[in-house]
């Protein structure tokens, strides 16, 4: 398992210069190091290639077309390079990239987020540690309409059983869901263990694995793996 | 699902609602009525009757103006004695009479004709439109139009055909009188005077009478065809010479329309996608960022300040509205489609959705834009309706580009029922769906399924650049 470096460094590419800066400062108020900034996808490649990044933050919408130029490059980038570890942001929820995303290289440490998220800033920069950590963090946005596409399959779960899926399809960890829900650690691993059971699905401590498990089974309409 | 009345087919056509199966419509000319079997009863043959004895005067009127020449020569080559010469003044004079005072006299005569033409045909009547230009302008134009001469040419049948069918009318009408009347007619007979004479023959006894009169009811009962078929006839010439002439210039203005309302089309949509990116790039840009900064502020202020408090509000607020502004641009226009097309922004509306819906969208192709945006409407709204009023568990979406026709197909398992006229905005759809010159279908049976179907021909056009 890869272990968090002590700095993570960061190119990132965002079109809108507003934004581009806001988000700099923000790296910069949480320790990560923002070695180069750029405004579209060639200029990512360019940036990658010569900075050697830990990380890519990169919006998915950016010239000259405005669709999905950013998401192309960072999936390009994950290709030549799978330990980079990728965090797109989207305008809107679309399953085909995170999709892409995901199946570039292992699935670990790649984030999909909605652009918005951002503003909650200690879940966003929470996201992108678990990221740079080699995690695999998807948009709660996308996994709830997962769960709900999968409602014959998951109505065996019970409410909090489906919460504690969607938190673990979004890349958190036990300690984190135990926070997000005020209950204790031992309670979400008797809540996990039941669903994996129920799912059908390989018991396990990795929280990674566990992720992708989850996510694959979301996706596969309900197949395990 | 068991259906207790027939099934509807509605369809929205070009916002206009025809529902099939209706009974066969009222004839909307006497013409027309000929073969409608309610004639006898009905008023069509009144109303023909009444048209054909005002006829009269009108036609005495065009005789006694354009026709005295004519009558002269008439007359004097009934009683003989007509030189060659005398004979080719007369009609030179008849021809000059026509040529120069026709058209002054067939103008009036035709704006009655064509208001005493309602009595026969009830369809709307297009009108020529009123000159322009001072009084001797009009008056040259009013040589010069082709719809003048026609209208001369109408007065003149009305001068020559009228009388003789008139004439013929009359006599069948007394034939018919006299035949039914004819054996009061013998009754009445003193010894000694003249048979009664009818047609060809005489009779002499109420014997004699009978087939005379069963020949008179037979006669009797094929007037009111007769009438309205004469009146009717009258009738089209009357709206062939009278009324037409108009429809090309229609047809132009219609084209105009058409082009123009594309024009309107195509500038709102550019409007509005010029909208969606300057609130894109500007406020919400900004609102991000404004918003990122607060979240920033708030967590290097002490939790428990009067700052920190305030600094948090702020923060949901303007978290508040960013969420807003997205809804208001998504509604403009939504990004995923502009960004991605038809196929991607309907997959969006599915997962959306508060129910399970199946999308089968093989759209490999960008169609022009407001194609698009009228198709992503009608799949949006009827997804809204079949979660709202359909009382269905699942939907589905069909989308097929083929032979330049986009074709979107929107089904669900519910209750069926859906009512154009019900306010569930589908009016409005079929509205959104006309202007990109396309239709809209909908089956709606009670006991269900719904399918709205809608039809959209494109021509293929690369994507306006941006």
């Amino acid at each position: 398992m890869r272990t968090e470096p002590a700095t993570v460094r960061i190119v990132l590419a965002e079109d809108g210069v507003l934004l581009r800066e806001g988000l700099a400062g923000l790296f910069d108020r949480f320790g990560f190091q923002v070695i180069d900034m750029v405004g579209d996808a060639e200029a990512l490649k360019e940036s990658v290639a010569k900075h050697r990044p830990d990380m890519v933050v990169t919006d998915i919408r950016m010239p000259p077309g405005f669709t999905d130029e950013g998401l192309r490059a960072a999936v390009e980038l994950r290709r030549s390079t799978p330990t980079l570890a990728v965090v797109v942001l989207s305008q809107y929820v679309q399953h085909a990239y995170a999709a892409d995303l995901l199946d570039s290289g292992d699935g670990r440490g790649v984030g999909y987020l909605l652009k918005d998220r951002v503003v909650d800033v200690e879940d966003f920069i929470d996201a992108l540690r678990r990221v740079a950590a080699g995690g695999t963090v998807v948009d709660p946005q996308v996994i709830s309409q997962l769960v709900r596409r999968r409602s014959d399959p998951l109505s065996a779960l019970s409410p909090r059983e489906r919460e504690v899926l969607s938190l673990i399809a979004e890349g958190r960890s036990n300690a984190s869901i135990a926070r997000r829900l005020f209950i204790s650690d031992p309670a979400v691993g008797k809540h996990v263990g039941n669903i994996l059971a129920k799912l059908d699905l390989p018991p396990t401590d990795d929280t990674n694995r566990r992720v992708l498990a989850v996510l694959a089974y979301l996706r596969n309409d309900g197949k395990p793996g | 699902m068991a259906s207790h009345t027939p099934d509807r087919m509605t369809c929205l056509l070009r916002s206009r609602i025809i529902v099939v199966g209706m009974p066969q419509p009222r004839p909307e000319t006497a013409l027309a009525a000929i073969l409608w079997p309610r004639l006898p009863i009905s008023g069509w043959p009144w109303r023909s009757a009444g048209y054909l004895i005002a006829t009269m005067p009108v036609a005495l009127a065009a005789i006694t103006v354009l026709g005295i020449p004519w009558l002269i020569l008439a007359v004097k080559l009934a009683t003989g004695g007509l030189s060659i010469v005398d004979a080719a003044a007369l009609v030179l004079v008849g021809v000059a009479v026509i040529a120069v005072f026709g058209p002054p006299v067939a103008a009036p005569l035709a704006d009655l004709e064509r208001r005493r033409l309602r009595l026969v045909d009830t369809r709307p009547i297009d009108s020529p439109p009123a000159g322009a230009g001072g009084p001797l302008e009009r008056l040259r134009a009013r040589y010069r139009d082709p719809r003048t001469w026609r209208e001369v040419g109408y007065v003149c049948l009305l001068a020559t055909v009228t009388p003789v069918l008139t004439g013929v009318l009359t006599v069948a009408v007394l034939l018919a009188v006299g035949f039914v009347a004819s054996p009061f007619l013998v009754m009445a007979q003193r010894p000694g005077d003249t048979p009664v004479a009818l047609g060809f023959s005489q009779i002499t006894t109420v014997e004699q009478s009978v087939p005379y009169v069963l020949a008179g009811l037979g006669l009797t009962a094929l007037l009111p065809y007769l009438v309205t078929l004469v009146a009717g006839g009258h009738g089209a010439v009357a709206r062939a010479l009278l009324t037409g002439g108009t429809s090309q210039r229609l047809r132009a203005e219609l084209i105009e329309v058409s082009r123009s309302r594309t024009r309107l089309v195509d500038a709102f949509e550019a409007e509005r996608r010029r909208i969606e990116r300057d609130l894109h790039d500007g406020a919400q840009q900004r609102l991000v960022s404004l918003t990122l900064k607060l979240g920033l502020a708030r967590l290097d202020l002490p939790p428990e300040s009067p700052a920190a408090a305030v600094v948090g509000e702020a923060h949901d607020q303007a978290k508040q509205l960013m969420a807003e502004l997205r809804e208001l641009i998504h509604g403009i226009q939504p990004q995923i489609l502009t960004d991605l097309g038809l196929g991607a922004a309907i997959g969006e509306l599915a997962e959306s959705a508060p129910i399970p819906v199946t999308v089968d969208a093989p759209l490999d192709r960008r169609l022009p834009g407001p194609i698009e945006h009228a198709a992503y409407f009608v799949v949006a709204e009827a997804l809204t309706n079949v979660a709202k009023h359909s009382g269905g568990t699942e939907a589905t979406v069909k989308v097929r580009y083929h032979d330049d026709l986009l074709t979107v197909e929107v089904g669900d398992n519910g209750h069926g029922g859906a009512d154009p006229d019900g306010g569930t905005g589908l009016t409005g759809l079929a509205d959104r769906v006309a202007v990109t010159g396309g239709r809209m279908l909908l089956s709606s049976p009670i006991g269900g399924p719904t399918v709205l179907c809608v039809e959209v021909p494109c021509e293929q056009s690369p994507r306006p650049s941006e």
